[in-house]
């Protein structure tokens, strides 16, 4: 028996029966920001079997102070969040099987990508993609630790733990026109670690087979308000997302390019279906004589182009910085693709 | 009259102008938001927010936000 666990399965409500149940735990990390960066770790350094981590982002330097997995040498290589997520968790626990994927989770891969998995961390950004990944995680039936963090205010839920709990939709009854956002109201990185710790530790009791009510739980670690709310009667008989008559109403989108203003950031992401393929050196090639600082490796083309950073990644996504503007970033888009 | 509730966990002195939930939803500014409140251990519906705040209720308010 090794003993890199000892400690944990000493602590009594794990145990070494426990200790089995987190290594045969296959865990989906929806994004690989902060609560991903953060949560992954935990979740590794706790040896679970195997562990998926996506994300769609490159790193940026305004993402070191709170994204632990990550360096200024990531910077400097303009890695994929996925991708030096992979190297770094795989370094720590050499035993866990992680695989880093770069890819915006859409409509038409959320299953895919998330089938196979026992549990799914939320750690997207906006409030689209937690409720696209509450519908699939319903869908497939696996829970859904969900979690979101800005400021120095957190709040998790785990949702389908127990048949009487409510599912996100449940609980936003109707859907915000605009959510806060790092970009709008900053955040400090003690509250992604609590939110992260939280979000892992009912996971932990869920693999482990502890039972637990789940609750709608909240932390202000700047004002010290805190809230822990038992939602059971939230719970919506109809709910199109978890009742018997399900229709999952957010995994059905149309295919058509998508156009989104990421959180944090001075950055429109316009992304492809997967029918139109993009090859990356011919590209390369064909915008040498109009971009500047052009760079290429095999997982995108960054430049510059009329004062905005490009980014075209390999799966047929586009970020354009410098701007919130979405038909800017289409017309940049057009301008360098056609 | 002087009130004095418990918000969040923290004891907190009641605005004088503010009267029931929707007031202090607003005073607090989240009155945009999406929320979850709880009076007094019981979750209240949205038609039941011009509930009148007493002296000593405990209230807890979860808003929803998009970072991570
Ligand atoms: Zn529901």
């Amino acid at each position: 028996m090794s003993e890199r666990y000892s400690r944990q399965e000493l602590f009594a409500p794990i145990g070494e029966e426990g200790q089995r149940r987190i290594r045969a735990t296959s865990v989906f990390v929806l994004g690989a920001g902060a609560l991903g960066s953060s949560g992954a770790e935990m979740l590794v350094r706790a040896g679970v079997g195997r562990l998926s981590i996506v994300d769609r982002d490159i790193i940026e330097w305004t993402n070191l102070h709170r994204q632990q997995l990550y360096t200024e040498q990531d910077v400097v290589e303009q890695l994929p969040k996925a991708v030096a997520a992979e190297k770094r968790l795989t370094a720590i626990n050499g035993d866990v099987n992680v695989t880093g994927i770069v890819i915006d989770v859409t409509t038409q891969n959320v299953l895919d990508l998330m089938d196979g998995h026992d549990v799914v961390l939320d750690a997207t950004d906006n409030i689209e993609t937690r409720l696209l990944a509450n519908d699939a995680a319903l869908k497939l039936g696996i829970p859904f630790f969900m979690g979101a963090c800005v400021g120095s205010y957190g709040l998790t839920f785990p949702i389908g733990i127990k048949e009487d709990q409510p599912c996100l939709h449940c609980l936003l009854e109707t859907l915000p026109s605009q959510t806060l956002t790092c970009d709008t109201v900053g955040v400090i990185s003690p509250i992604v670690v609590t939110t992260a710790a939280r979000q892992v530790a009912d996971m932990l009791k869920y693999v482990t087979g502890t039972p637990f009510e789940p609750k709608l739980e909240s932390a202000d670690l700047w004002t010290g308000d805190r809230a822990s709310i038992g939602v059971a009667s939230m719970k919506k008989s109809g709910c199109p997302s978890c009742s018997e008559n399900a229709v999952y109403p957010f995994l059905s989108a149309r295919e058509s390019m998508k156009t989104a203003v990421l959180c944090g950031r001075d950055t429109v992401q316009l992304s492809w279906p997967g029918s139109r393929k993009f090859e990356l050196i011919p590209f390369a090639d064909s915008i040498q004589g109009t971009v500047s600082k052009l760079i290429h490796n095999p997982h995108l083309v960054a430049c510059e182009y009329n004062g905005h950073r490009i980014v075209l990644f390999r799966d047929g996504r586009m970020l354009v910085h410098g701007t919130k503007d979405i038909v800017t970033a289409k017309k940049i888009a057009a301008g360098l693709l056609g | 009259m002087k009130r004095t509730i418990e918000l969040n966990g923290n004891r907190y002195e009641m605005p004088a102008e503010v009267g029931n939930v929707e007031e202090l939803l607003s005073h607090l500014e989240l009155a945009e938001r999406i929320v979850i409140v709880e009076l007094n251990r019981d979750i209240l519906a949205k038609d039941a927010y011009d509930k009148p705040i007493n002296d000593r209720d405990q209230i807890e308010i979860i808003h929803f936000v998009g970072g991570g």
